[in-house]
């Protein structure tokens, strides 16, 4: 098996005296496609937030091989964050400009977009269906429309690794079954996935690993392996595990 | 229209207007920036800063704008690290400074005598007195903020937008922001000449807010803006002259018009 993109161990995390990750210990590699799962406050967006170097935390980390802090290649990680904290609500700028900045981490300074920066965010917006929105402000938008902004935001980067911290809250169960169609299919492409949501049966349908969070690890493995968890049962409770199991 | 050209003809109205021309295209595009990310009051801050840092210029017979660069700069430095490390809110320690500059001041102007009436022009501001040497200073400032808001163009614009994915991107958020900082400053002290201490933070706010209320692109909000503070500050200067009226207020009052303009068509047409 190929090294790890993504090793953890001995990860903690404190806020003050609270301790809202403990002890974690994870390898994710390029294949995987995980849902983060776990109630209100396991410290799901802070596992996020903290490999994506937001917080300061106790154990190691790494990514592709190095150290957290030394990591450089940020345009390996697509990140889609919860939408509502996504933008000031007062700025303006139309689907283009939001695309274009995912472009910056690709880009040498000055950062100045080049055609081959513009292809590269007409390719993204034509592959997500959107390219007729590029000159519409992102305002003039709707709720699946924007998430298929933020994703092609994301994507434009040509990432290794798609994070997307509960994406489809504010979305409806149809654009939702679209939206997760569309993670599939990049997964089937080659880029691992990492999706937090508090979405258990429709998770289970998609992605192959589990990780249930509640501060520490609770279940980590394969959706398959649920069905012989006894944790799970407990967590899940037995009507939502057998529901899970079946689907897999 | 031969009253317009008589007046153009003036060597000292000449100079404001350019000044004004240069103060204006900063003051908008730096502006912009500031609005999106809730700093509109760090402009006023730091005006009130300088405001003590130019009494102690005048008192030492020192030129006012120059010694007011580290004050200034140092304010907003120490403004910027207090409120990222959460020690204190932003708009409190903007206060507590602010508060202390214009103390300051005051005291400084109250102890020396013959200043008074130097002091009250940079409290106010008066574009129409600026001399070649302020003239130079505002250019080369001018250039000096331009230049580096075009190179970090794309920086500034992902940080406005979200800081955090702007971090996550790699960016070196924190020497940005203090890269920010210090042009702000520059920006503000440069701009008391034109609008003065206690207005100066409006040619900042104005042009980006008439801005914000109508633009749906990024570049569109800046262009604009550009637009409004030109065509304020030129018609500003005139107008003063013409009926002898201060011309850094009448900047500011052409400025709130515009954006109240604005402001109720929006309303009428989203209606």
């Amino acid at each position: 098996m190929k090294n790890p993109i993504i090793s953890i161990r001995n990860l903690s995390v404190q806020f003050n005296t609270l301790t809202v990750l403990d002890d974690i210990n994870l390898d994710i590699y390029q294949s995987d496609f995980i849902g983060i799962a776990g109630p209100n406050g396991a410290g799901k967006s802070t596992l996020i937030k903290t490999l994506l170097n937001l917080n300061t935390y106790k154990g190691e980390i790494k990514l592709w091989d190095k150290p957290l802090n030394t990591f450089k290649n940020w345009q390996y990680i697509g990140y889609v964050p919860q939408s509502l904290n996504q933008y000031s609500h007062q700025f303006p700028a139309t689907v283009e400009e939001i695309v274009s900045m995912g472009l910056i981490s690709t880009l040498n300074w000055p950062r100045i977009l080049d055609q081959n920066s513009i292809q590269l965010v007409n390719e993204t917006l034509a592959e997500l269906e959107i390219a007729h929105l590029a000159k519409v402000s992102i305002h003039d938008l709707s709720g699946g429309q924007k998430q298929r902004v933020w994703l092609a935001k994301a994507l434009v980067s040509k990432p290794k690794l798609l994070i997307l911290d509960e994406p489809t809250n504010a979305l409806d169960a149809e654009i939702r079954q679209v939206f997760y169609k569309q993670i599939t299919k990049l997964h089937q492409q080659g880029v691992a996935i990492i999706l937090v949501t508090h979405d258990m049966n429709d998770i289970g349908n998609y992605a192959q690993k589990l990780l249930l969070l509640d501060k520490k690890v609770i279940f980590w493995g394969d959706f398959n392996s649920i069905c012989e968890s006894e944790i799970m049962s407990k967590y899940l409770g037995e009507e939502n595990k057998h529901l899970i199991c079946h689907q897999h | 229209m031969n009253t317009l050209f008589t007046i153009l003809q003036y060597q000292f109205v000449e100079k404001a207007i350019i000044a004004g021309l240069f103060l204006g295209v900063v003051c908008a595009v730096l502006g912009v920036f500031l609005v999106l990310r809730k700093m509109s009051l760090i402009g006023d801050g730091l005006a009130h800063i300088s405001f003590g840092a130019i009494a102690l210029g005048i008192l030492f017979g020192v030129y006012p704008l120059i010694i007011a660069i580290p004050f200034v700069v140092i304010a907003s430095l120490i403004i910027y690290a207090l409120t990222r490390k959460h020690i204190i809110e932003g708009d409190a320690i903007i206060g507590i400074l602010a508060s202390l500059g214009l103390a300051t001041g005051v005291i400084l102007s109250s102890i020396a005598t013959g200043f008074n009436i130097d002091i009250f022009s940079y409290l106010f501001g008066n574009i129409l007195s600026i001399n070649q040497s302020e003239l130079i200073f505002v250019i080369i400032g001018s250039v000096i903020v331009l230049s580096i808001i075009i190179l970090f163009y794309q920086e500034f614009m992902a940080i406005s937008f979200n800081p955090e994915q702007a971090k996550i991107s790699g960016l070196a958020v924190n020497t940005l922001d203090i890269l920010f900082s210090i042009i702000t400053a520059i920006t503000v002290i440069m701009s008391i000449k034109l609008a003065g201490a206690l207005l100066v933070s409006a040619l900042l706010i104005l042009p980006a807010s008439s801005s914000l209320q109508i633009s749906k692109s990024f570049q569109n909000t800046i262009f604009l803006a550009i637009i409004i503070a030109l065509i304020s500050i030129i018609s500003g200067i005139i107008l003063s002259f013409l009926i002898n009226i201060p011309t850094g207020a009448t900047i500011v009052v052409i400025n709130s018009i515009i954006f109240f303009l604005i402001l109720m068509i929006k309303l009428l047409l989203t209606k």
